[in-house]
């Protein structure tokens, strides 16, 4: 254990005041941990805003809310998602992992870290107070699409608050760079890194590149609205169709900033359940650069039905179904990695189970969306929503609960009980196809998405959805209750190396993992690592 | 447990800076949202609390900096440390590129696609045809207008006057910033202040015939701001490329202070080279905008 380290006499333990070591914090693991209440907070909040569309969408008619007041829970919903409870659960598991992977005493600049996730609850305090302001919330999509979003006065709330984020974003992904690059332990090398670690450094970049992207969007957006620009006036010479270039431009990759994070948590955790060292980690590690490339070239399959040139159309079809030999290879390994293992199921490994199939689903509804022709049919009905909820639900934040099982025992240093896991995964994973399933083929009836009333001849398919939708709010729950019961009521303590199977530096540290760890470089031995040896 | 190694690593004890930003922040951006809803002539709340928000960022980079400066005076970092400084500072530059990226590509999108398209080109036939009939697509002033002319008739800013001189200003100071940065290396002290010194006066000096420029536009061209989209790419990319000089400006000027305390060593200098850095970037910015914006 001679990188354990617990010492203290330059920087002590955890600082007693609450204000100081909550708020003052330069910690990883405290800050990592403030993300992901964080992020858990928004994800119900989240969560609560899809109940009230589901419950609207429960039978044909106007039942519950005003149409106004559902078009602002869709936008609320999808913001509230993304940009709260996806995007900041992963930087919470970064702030956490990345440090622990690499053998680094914590993020290389860790103020800058506080700063970050600061930034975040006053970003949707802004964002959310809207919806108690007069004019109400923002109401024309989480893609803001001009002129529609301009409509109101919550839209200057709205794009500061993206302006927020965005610089939360760019600082949290500068330091992930930063840390990964420069605080690894000696003999760390990057082709010894950890997928995780690797899937990170590639999502930071990517973060880099468009968050500011996002920012000049919604300022065009701004200054159209307040400024007499006329960037998206035709009248003026500008043109709607280009907020849409720019957004998707973004937009793309901000999908596979939603994604890396997750191939890097599973391809930890099939490994150490399958007892198998990951296969092809060179070709997992290629993959993942490859995607982040490509998903710079095929924004403009968001807008195929827009009226695009038809080199365009042809162009970004194509490209867009490159995406999915890499995607292949991913899922390849996956499957490969579980091949003649010794597999067991625990929590943790169910959900990346669970994910391997279900995103795949989303992957193949994705490939039907890239063909243009069929696109022009698809854009905009509820096969698209069927889309992203597979990816997004089922792919991003299944993971990210894979990775809360996983490495829960190394944060709270308590097992979380594995009937109740397993419960919650159950109840997930069947709940969330009765939600989402159904809505393939709502979409390809040509129900239109966004939309409070629907022709009765898509009710009984929008019951089912909404029996699954709160089915699946209800379970969240479940969730709630593993994890608050492990970290303060649990009385099964977790051992250092909480699964039989996982190898990584994480594991090499006590559980719970000490205030402050690695505050001298740890020796990094190959067989310790589950991807030290790539030679084989 | 190896004591001796201690120091290998060094973490930064708490702050309470990052907090006062945050709340700074929200501060200026809630009170900016408040202001900028505000009914004309009707009091409002945000204005006020913008500048407040305002004068708490600058007091928040103020109180930083000193603490971040004497920690580094005090000598509590090391190489790795520094090295953490530098790829913040390169990829904060990067982001800095992307988001004047977003600019320039509304700049050609607008000049390649948008107006054309409007004035019948292309897949636009239609478009003219039913909407806006009789639009003669071209950039500048003849169309930059838009199909409405809106903002009126306006003048386009000649290349070869004001934005040459400009650019040739911009350009020396990327040569005395260089020569300064060889002085300090060289631990010539005098030619380090000189050439720092005259760096600050360059940048002010593009400011003020860029303020210059901006008069003349607004008042004898008729060239403004809501000039269809010219006048928005006009002035967002020049007025965004205008921020960032300033800030480059203040940003040299406080160096410029640091130097004359003697802050910097021939060999320890990060807080010198990333405001180098920013304003090599800056420079390269304004050429690209020369070109695309003035000339082409
Ligand atoms: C095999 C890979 C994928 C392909 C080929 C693909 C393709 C597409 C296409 C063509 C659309 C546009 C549909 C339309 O609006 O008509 C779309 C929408 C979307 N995709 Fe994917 N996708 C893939 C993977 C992903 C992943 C991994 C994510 C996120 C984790 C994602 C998230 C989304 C979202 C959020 C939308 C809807 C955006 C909106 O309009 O609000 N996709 N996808
Ligand atoms: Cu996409």
């Amino acid at each position: 254990m001679a990188h354990a380290a617990t010492h203290d006499h330059d920087h002590h333990g955890a600082p007693k005041g609450f204000f100081q070591r909550w708020v003052m914090s330069t910690n990883h693991k405290d800050i990592g941990t403030l993300y992901l209440i964080f992020s858990l907070t928004m994800f119900f909040i989240g969560g609560a805003f899809a109940m009230v569309i589901r419950a609207e969408l429960f039978k044909p008619g106007m039942q519950l809310v005003q149409p106004y007041f559902f078009n602002e829970m869709t936008t609320m919903h999808a913001l509230v998602m993304i940009f709260g409870a996806i995007m900041p659960s992963f930087v919470g598991l970064a702030n956490w992992m990345i440090p622990l992977m690499v053998g680094a005493p914590d993020m290389a600049l860790p103020r800058m870290n506080n700063l970050s996730f600061w930034i975040m609850p006053f970003a949707f305090i802004l964002l959310l107070s809207t919806l108690f302001m007069p004019g109400g919330g923002p109401a024309g999509g989480w893609t803001m699409y001009p002129p529609l979003s301009l409509q109101g006065e919550s839209i200057a709330y709205t794009i500061f608050a993206v302006h927020l984020m965005g610089i939360s974003s760019i600082m949290g992904a500068i330091n992930i760079i930063a840390t990964i690059l420069n605080m690894r332990a000696p003999g760390m090398d990057l082709l010894k890194m950890p997928v995780f670690v690797w899937s990170w450094l590639i999502t930071a970049f990517l973060l880099i590149a468009v968050m500011p992207v996002l920012a000049g969007a919604v300022t065009m957006l701004l200054t159209d609205k307040y400024f007499h620009t006329n960037f998206f006036n035709a009248a003026g010479g500008g043109d709607p169709v280009l907020f849409q270039h720019i957004f998707w431009f973004f937009g793309h990759p901000e999908v596979y900033i939603m994604i890396l994070p997750a191939f890097g948590i599973i391809s930890e955790i099939i490994p150490t359940f399958a007892r198998k060292p990951i296969f092809g980690y060179r070709a997992m590690v290629f993959a993942i650069a490859s995607i982040a490339f490509l998903s710079f070239i095929v924004w403009a399959h968001h807008m195929f039905a827009v009226g695009l040139p038809m080199g365009a159309e042809i162009f970004f079809m194509y490209a867009t179904m490159l995406i999915a030999v890499p995607t292949g290879v991913k899922v390849f390994n996956w499957v490969s990695t579980m091949w003649g293992g010794s597999m067991t199921f625990e929590t943790p490994m169910l959900f990346s189970i669970a994910f391997v199939i279900l995103f795949t689903i989303g992957g193949f509804s994705g490939l039907m969306l890239a063909l243009a022709p069929a696109d022009f049919q698809y854009h905009d009905t509820y096969f698209v929503v069927a889309h992203f909820h597979y990816v997004l639900v089922t792919g991003a934040a299944f993971s990210i609960m894979a990775a809360a099982y996983y490495w829960l025992p190394k944060w709270s240093g308590n097992m979380y009980s594995e009937t109740w896991g397993k419960i919650h995964f159950w109840s997930s994973v069947i709940s969330v196809n009765v939600l989402f399933f159904p809505q393939h083929f709502l979409g390809l009836a040509g129900m239109p998405r966004r939309i409070p009333d629907y022709n009765v001849a898509f009710a009984n398919f929008n019951m089912i959805s909404s029996i699954g939708g709160f089915w699946f709010g209800a379970s969240q729950l479940i969730f709630l209750g593993v994890v608050i019961h492990c970290v303060f009521f649990s009385k099964k303590k977790a051992a250092d190396r909480s699964w039989e199977g996982a190898k990584g530096l994480e594991w090499t540290v006590p559980s719970p993992a000490p205030f402050h760890t690695f505050d001298v470089p740890p020796v990094i031995h190959d067989d310790e690592l589950a991807h030290g040896n790539t030679e084989h | 447990m190896g004591h001796q190694q201690h120091d290998v690593y060094f973490v930064p004890s708490k702050s309470y800076w990052p907090i006062v930003a945050a709340v700074s922040m929200f501060v200026t951006v809630f009170g900016a949202a408040h202001w900028l809803n505000a009914q004309p002539g009707q009091a409002s709340f945000g204005e006020p609390l913008f500048w407040v928000g305002i004068a708490m960022i600058l007091g928040m980079f103020f109180g930083w900096f000193r603490s971040v400066i004497n920690e580094s005076l005090s000598g509590s970092y090391n190489g790795q440390v520094d090295r953490s400084f530098r790829m913040g500072m390169m990829w904060f530059i990067f982001s800095e590129v992307m988001f004047f990226g977003a600019f320039f590509g509304a700049l050609f999108y607008a000049r390649l696609f948008a107006v054309p398209w409007l004035g019948g080109e292309g897949h636009g036939v239609l478009t003219h045809q039913f909407l806006w009939e009789g639009y003669n697509a071209s950039w500048g002033a003849s169309g930059g207008g838009g199909p409405q002319k809106i903002g009126g008739a306006f003048q386009t800013i000649p290349a070869w006057g004001l934005p040459l001189l400009n650019t040739l200003i911009l350009l020396s100071s990327g040569v005395t910033i260089t020569i300064a940065h060889h002085a300090l290396k060289a631990g010539h002290r005098r030619t380090l202040l000189i050439g720092l010194g005259a760096t600050v006066l360059l940048g002010c000096l593009f400011l003020w015939f860029q303020a210059h420029e901006y008069a003349e536009a607004y008042e004898h061209f008729n060239l403004t701001l809501g000039s269809g989209v010219y006048g928005a790419t006009f002035f967002m990319l020049t007025g965004f490329h205008g921020m960032h000089v300033t800030l480059g400006t203040i940003m040299l000027a406080i160096i410029w202070v640091r130097c004359a305390k003697g802050h910097f060593s021939k060999d320890d200098h990060f807080g010198f080279e990333a405001v180098a850095w920013y304003w090599h970037f800056v420079d390269v910015v304004w050429l690209a905008l020369f070109l695309f914006v003035y000339v082409l």
